[in-house]
């Protein structure tokens, strides 16, 4: 029981790190975070699907064409959504980016159709201590340390990633050395949503593809961004991690009756004791 | 002067006796239970086309107005507010999903007029405790279901041991209390009782409970998605109960949703137009392939249940509103108890309703089925 529940929590904790590193990404940056992150990846798979299985594409230009998709919705989400709020020091980018998330999902209900359909693919699976491990739930915690570890180093020896960093460190200086600050915003954001769609793309099969299938999903990857402290990205996969694996434990242990109660009761705990989540430091602000 | 008047008074009577009664219906139109929206949709809509082109009912045709509630209780309860308060419908049709239908119990008995129920099945919709008692179904009842559940389960793969997996909500509640109930009646305990969230992607945490607890065959719960979830999660585990469940997976694209799976659940259904038809059964069928073109034969009506229960719902509630002689709340209720003998689909019904029954169907007119492909075929038979 405890090794099944071990697997089941890694990957959904990976794919709530994944999600959660989005939130990271735009909050490293500009301080703002897409708060519709369920319906980029929703948007992943909802146009893997189509490719796929509607077109009848080869799987790999599939997703690839829907991770670059994902990518222009974040630019577009942060050009409409937040750009011209936070441009004026505004906070209403928050309610903005709900409501683009709202209509994304609508749109998809009324293009995509109104019912679930089945992405059937990779459901093949490997044993594992005597248990079938299918390779999605391989996959996902594979693919979501991947883009954490790619993520890291393209922010350290790329020179568009130590543009990122520096905006981090500095909005202003780096605007001085020349530095693009809307065209580093963008780019975050285009990362947050591609890191979304990648989630939605690998748990689809697993799930199903329905236009308000990453609801639920965006609401638990905050929790976890903020549990792992939204300004480590190292520290919100392994939050996603913490969170998935508690989730399944409990479950397990305890009955699913107690899963959301527990799980959630220590979020807050976990916050009361510190405010800037497990991995995350208090900002410095000089007055 | 007084011909001018008794012209007036002619034309606004000709005017009232050519409205139309509408019939108000409250489901889920998008969403995981489209489908079963649009079968209780087509099972209305060939009951009234075939009753309007008899003439109607009190002299006036009958009118569909549909509302989507999303599968949601806070829609539907707007939506059914909509149809009873604005559209003025004489009888208030309900869908698929029982915390939708229990949302709006209070509202029509307190508003006097009579919702029907052609499919969601939770115990306490019907029996919901009012003075005035104000809802009727055609359809299964949980509690009825459940002692089915048990007795196939019993029958049909020698099951001892069963758990449940039920989704967490109000019609899992309403299962969970007949379940316990049926298991008591016959001096059994359940291996293990066990929920899960409609949007869950993985279950295995707790089938492993219910496995660990030596369970040798399963009372699934839930309505399509979530059934399919089940499905899915029992794949990969590896394990292989024979499943029982309630309807649920009748509701959309189980097959293509749950996997190559999907047959191994057996689940109870009130009709299939599979095999020989009674002439009711053949008119119906006829009529849905006339009006439909997506439908070519049995296999496409589907699920088959929603248009079945919803056809024999409006030909009773016509029989009601035609036996009351008005369309007020009060005399349609009563109307309902006077239905002596009516030839339907799912049955012969003989006094369906009475003050102290108002549900039509009960365990002798359950089918077991499964899915073979796309198709809802009763156990066992070939497509």
């Amino acid at each position: 029981m405890f090794v099944t529940a071990l697997i089941t929590g890694i990957a959904l904790g990976s794919m709530y790190g994944l999600l959660a590193l989005g939130f990271y990404v735009t909050y490293a940056v500009s301080s703002t975070v897409n708060f519709a992150q369920g319906s980029s990846m929703m948007l992943g798979a909802v146009f893997a699907y189509t490719f796929a299985v509607t077109f009848g594409w080869p799987f790999v230009p599939a997703v690839l064409l829907a991770l670059a998709l994902c990518a222009i919705y974040g630019v577009l989400v942060e050009l409409i959504a937040v750009r011209p709020f936070a441009s004026r020091g505004s906070s209403a980018w928050l309610m903005a980016t709900v409501a683009l998330g709202i209509v994304a999902d609508n749109t998809v209900l009324f293009t995509f159709g109104k019912e679930p359909r089945g992405f059937n693919v990779f459901q093949g699976g490997v044993q594992i201590a005597g248990i079938n491990v299918p390779w999605l739930q391989i996959a996902i915690p594979v693919v979501g340390f991947a883009l954490a570890a790619g993520l890291y180093f393209f922010s350290r020896k790329t020179q568009t990633g130590k543009a990122m960093l520096a905006v981090v460190q500095n909005r202003d200086a780096a605007r001085l050395m020349g530095i693009n600050i809307t065209l580093v915003v963008s780019a975050a954001y285009a990362a947050s949503t591609l890191f979304a769609g990648a989630a939605g793309i690998m748990i689809a099969p697993l799930f199903n593809v329905h236009s308000d299938m990453g609801t639920l999903f965006g609401l638990k990857a905050f929790a976890v961004a903020i549990l792992g402290g939204i300004t480590s990205a190292w520290g919100v996969m392994l939050a996603g991690l913490i969170f998935g694996i508690t989730e399944a434990m409990i479950t397990s242990l305890l009955g699913s009756a107690y899963t959301q109660i527990l799980s959630f009761a220590l979020v807050i705990v976990v916050l009361a004791l510190r405010p800037n989540g497990l991995f995350g430091r208090a900002e410095v602000k000089k007055v | 002067m007084k011909s001018v008047l008794f012209v007036i008074a002619l034309a606004a009577s000709v005017s009232v006796h050519a409205q139309t009664i509408k019939i108000g219906l409250v489901t889920a139109l998008s969403g995981q239970s489209a489908r079963a929206g649009e079968a209780i949709t087509r099972g209305l809509t060939v009951a009234i086309d075939e009753i309007n082109a008899k003439g109607g009912v009190l002299g006036r045709k009958l009118e569909l107005v549909r509302r989507d509630d999303e599968a949601t209780p806070a829609k539907g309860v707007i939506a059914a507010r909509e149809l009873l308060f604005k559209e003025r419908v004489a009888v208030l049709f309900g869908g698929l999903d029982t915390p939708v239908s229990l949302a709006i119990v209070p509202i029509v008995n307190e508003n006097k007029t009579v919702f029907m129920g052609p499919w969601a099945a939770g115990t306490p919709i019907t029996k919901n405790g009012a003075k005035e008692n104000y809802v009727f179904r055609v359809s299964a009842v949980d509690e009825i279901v459940n002692k089915a559940m048990l007795q196939y389960a019993q029958k049909t793969f020698n099951a001892k041991n069963c758990g449940m997996i039920l989704v967490n909500n109000p019609w899992g509640e309403s299962n969970e209390k007949g379940l316990k109930a049926a298991l008591d009646a016959k001096g059994i305990k359940p291996a293990g009782i066990e929920k899960f969230e409609g949007n869950d992607v993985d279950v295995v945490p707790q089938l492993t409970r219910l496995k660990n607890a030596g369970a040798d065959c399963l009372f699934l719960v839930g309505n399509v998605g979530p059934s399919a979830q089940v499905v899915k999660s029992l794949d990969r585990m590896g394990w292989k109960p024979p499943i029982v469940s309630h309807w649920g997976p009748a509701g959309g694209r189980f097959t293509e949703l749950a996997g190559p799976s999907a047959p191994s659940v057996h689940f109870v259904q009130t009709y299939s137009f599979f095999g020989k038809q009674s002439p009711v059964g053949e008119k119906v069928l006829k009529a849905l392939m006339a009006k439909y073109p997506d439908i070519k034969g049995p296999g496409d009506v589907t699920p088959a249940v929603g248009v079945a229960n919803a056809y024999d719902a409006m030909m009773l509630t016509a029989a009601a509103i035609q036996n009351a002689g008005s369309t007020e709340g009060p005399k349609v209720r009563e109307g309902f108890y006077k239905i002596g003998r009516y030839e339907g689909l799912i049955k012969t019904y003989n006094k369906p309703f009475t003050p102290d029954n108002h549900d039509a169907v009960n365990e002798n007119d359950y089918v077991w089925t499964q899915f073979i492909d796309n198709q809802i075929l009763p156990v066992g038979m070939k497509k």
